[in-house]
């Protein structure tokens, strides 16, 4: 049985540890976004269009890291059936999700008007697509089981394989790309363009733990609700 | 008992006292409860029905003693291993025969029995006398998909009899069966319980299992209530 | 319990679901005419150019392969749902991973037997010459299988009890056998081709990593996927 989280988990403590730190990312980023723009020179080739990196960038790195969080809680679940790990798990999937559509988004817009066209099967954006739909999977796998104890371990199964394959599909669809020669990705390693990285790195970092947290604090006041609502029906009978 | 009767219902004598203990047994689908504070003690050698009308959770409370479904509050123990953290030592004493006789249509009768002992590691000499005495000897190459109802459901008694089992959780065992039908189906009860087994049965109606019946409780709205009558244990 | 006794346990199994297979020959045979339309739709779709054709056979036998096999991925939980087998398969005792093993090795069969015929039948329709190299060719088709069922069998296990199982299997499925029909096409294509032996060699490389790691990855979360 799925160890249940409590209400006392739920409460007040470490909202305000939590609104703090909510503060300090949103200062943070915001800083690193305007330090980046400012200090970086526009590109000889694209312009001020080069700035997308600075959000496309540290996106698309962070579409790597959220899927480690997915495996981590999901083994995690696996082993200890508790129920804070699920919905840290579901989470970190969401979170992942959301940053995968926003690579994605922001890789086209910057590739219309560097390469003409809306989508080249670059081998990034192409794995980034499929990490997307693979996080669709795990998603529409939570949200079409009603059992909760099925629901938990089902996704935590997917999830885990979906994350195991992440550097596989990337490795594979970039062979498959240098077969067939393609133009690549803009440049990052130019060093006018580091400090703006790392800064944002960092920024996408905290952005993503924070929205983590967030979503998990959210699901275990849905569960809480839940579980009172089915105590109350079943007549104060107690927990095992 | 004779040890090297292919149909010994070997059974040793029970480690505990209780074979079948329900504490506060609770679990819900979706938001409403089914089950919700079960009580139930069942002694080895002891055979107790279960009336309910549809719905009343009757097949639940088989499932989770079967280790198939886990309670969402309380516990249950059989032969004294917990059914969520002992489900494996449960399972190897476990006798569980669901509505749905849950054969593999496409396949003989004769090649179920021979899946199901496989799958059990029993040997293979112990088919036949199983065919005979559930009187399916004849039939024993036809598709299960071509037998009637009648016939899967001594079939399915067949593959039980194979599993030699110390708790019996039989989910309405009479369906579909003729007086014969009946009458093997409470010889077989009989004999489990003779060799140390107790048995729970998931009943629709009283009349076909009275011979063999110590008592019965009635599940109304997921718990027990307490019944009009109480049968008296027939003589053996 | 012994290794022993879960691998009789698992040829069990696999001879179970053969036997049922072999008695209603309806889904070997209208599996494998669906894989062979599809890839006739292939040939409508791509031709009747001799050179484009010849250039997508690879990629048309692996497609054929993938939807064709979802059907009898799915069609092997079937046969324990329709008479509420499942249970009393669980129920039997030692590792429930002996049943992924038997139904890995069930599915292997049927999709293999799928792949040999597919492949023929594309080597005639889209006009490719068989490759001298063709044990390599072997080579690949069989590691594409393994990946191909490993994964299939294991979804199919969570698709097949869950609302919406027709769209699930194939939602799940597709992005995560990507790196399997990306480096099964392009090795196919390769060896088809008479193309340099290294390319289809660091495919096939990829194929066995692949699949090695997803054969343990399922059989180790395949307990917590099977219960009820």
């Amino acid at each position: 049985m799925t160890h249940a989280v409590s209400l006392s988990a739920a409460s007040a403590t470490g909202t305000a540890r939590r609104s703090w730190f909510g503060w300090f990312t949103l200062v943070f980023l915001v800083f690193s976004q305007v330090t980046a723009i400012l200090i970086s020179p526009p590109d000889r080739d694209m312009g001020d269009l080069q700035k997308i990196m600075y959000v496309h960038v540290p996106a698309a790195w962070m579409t790597m890291l959220a899927p480690l969080a997915l495996l981590a809680f999901g083994v995690r679940y696996l082993f200890t059936h508790r129920e804070e790990d699920d919905l840290l798990a579901a989470a970190s999937g969401e979170v992942a999700l959301v940053f995968a559509g926003l690579t994605l988004a922001l890789g086209m817009i910057w590739g219309r008007p560097t390469w003409g066209v809306w989508w080249t099967w670059d081998p990034r954006l192409t794995s980034t697509l499929v990490l997307f739909l693979i996080l669709a999977g795990y998603l529409s796998i939570r949200a079409l089981i009603d059992d909760r104890d099925q629901r938990a371990q089902w996704s935590a199964a997917v999830g885990v394989l979906g994350a195991i394959n992440v550097p596989i599909v990337y490795m594979s669809v970039r062979w498959w790309r240098t077969i067939h020669q393609i133009q690549s990705s803009p440049a990052t390693v130019d060093p006018a363009y580091v400090i703006g990285l790392r800064l944002n790195a960092f920024a996408f970092l905290f952005v993503m733990i924070y929205f983590i947290r967030r979503r998990r604090d959210a699901f275990v006041l849905e569960r809480a609700a839940e579980h009172a609502g089915e105590a109350a029906a079943l007549g104060g009978l107690s927990r095992e | 008992m004779s040890l090297d009767t292919p149909m010994s219902l070997v059974t040793e004598a029970p480690r505990s006292e209780v074979a079948i203990e329900v504490t506060n047994l609770a679990r819900r689908f979706g938001t409403s409860w089914v089950l919700r504070g079960i009580q139930l003690t069942v002694a080895p050698r002891e055979v107790v029905g279960v009336l309910g009308a549809n719905g009343s959770g009757k097949s639940t409370l088989l499932r989770i003693l079967a280790t198939l479904l886990r309670p969402h509050a309380g516990g249950a123990r059989v032969c004294g291993h917990d059914v969520v953290r002992e489900a494996h030592e449960v399972r190897s004493e476990l006798g569980y025969l669901a509505h749905s006789p849950g054969l593999y249509e496409d396949l003989t009768a004769r090649e179920n029995l021979e899946f199901a002992a496989r799958m059990l590691d029993r040997d293979a000499a112990e088919i036949d006398p199983v065919l005979t005495r559930v009187g399916l000897l004849g039939v024993a190459h036809r598709q299960v998909r071509g037998m009637s109802a009648g016939m899967q459901r001594r079939l399915a008694f067949g593959r039980l009899m194979l599993v030699r089992p110390r708790v019996l959780l039989l989910d309405e065992p009479y369906s579909n069966l003729d007086t014969d039908g009946i009458a093997l189906v409470n010889e077989l009860i009989a004999e489990w319980v003779d060799a140390g087994a107790a048995a729970l049965v998931v009943l629709h109606e009283l009349a076909p299992a009275e011979p063999v019946l110590d008592r019965t409780v009635v599940l109304v709205d997921g718990r027990f209530a307490t019944p009009p009558l109480s049968l008296a244990r027939s003589a053996r | 319990m012994s290794m022993r006794a879960e691998w009789r346990r698992a040829r069990a199994i696999a001879w179970k679901d053969l036997t049922a297979e072999r008695r209603s020959k309806a889904q070997f045979n209208g599996v494998l005419a669906l894989a062979l339309t599809i890839l006739v739709m292939f040939g409508f779709a791509l031709g009747p150019d001799a050179q484009a054709i010849g250039d997508a056979a690879a990629g048309a036998i692996w497609l054929a392969a993938l939807f064709a096999g979802v059907l009898a991925f799915n069609r092997s939980y079937q046969t324990e749902l329709d008479g509420g087998a499942l249970e009393h398969l669980l129920l039997y005792p030692g590792s429930r991973r002996s049943i992924l093993a038997g139904k890995l090795m069930a599915n292997f069969a049927f999709v293999g037997a799928m792949l040999a015929v597919v492949v023929v039948a594309a080597i005639v329709l889209f006009h490719v010459q068989v490759p001298a190299r063709w044990p390599a060719l072997v080579g690949i088709l069989f590691l594409g299988a393994v990946g191909l069922t490993t994964l299939g069998t294991f979804y199919a296990a969570i698709a097949s009890r869950s609302r919406a199982r027709e769209v699930l299997l194939p939602l799940l499925l597709f992005p995560m056998l990507v790196p399997v029909l990306l480096a099964a096409m392009e090795a196919t294509k390769a060896l088809l081709g008479g193309n340099a032996m290294s390319d289809a060699g660091a495919w096939a490389r990829l194929l066995l990593v692949f699949d090695v790691i997803f054969l343990v990855a399922t059989f180790l979360v395949f307990e917590s996927v099977i219960e009820a």
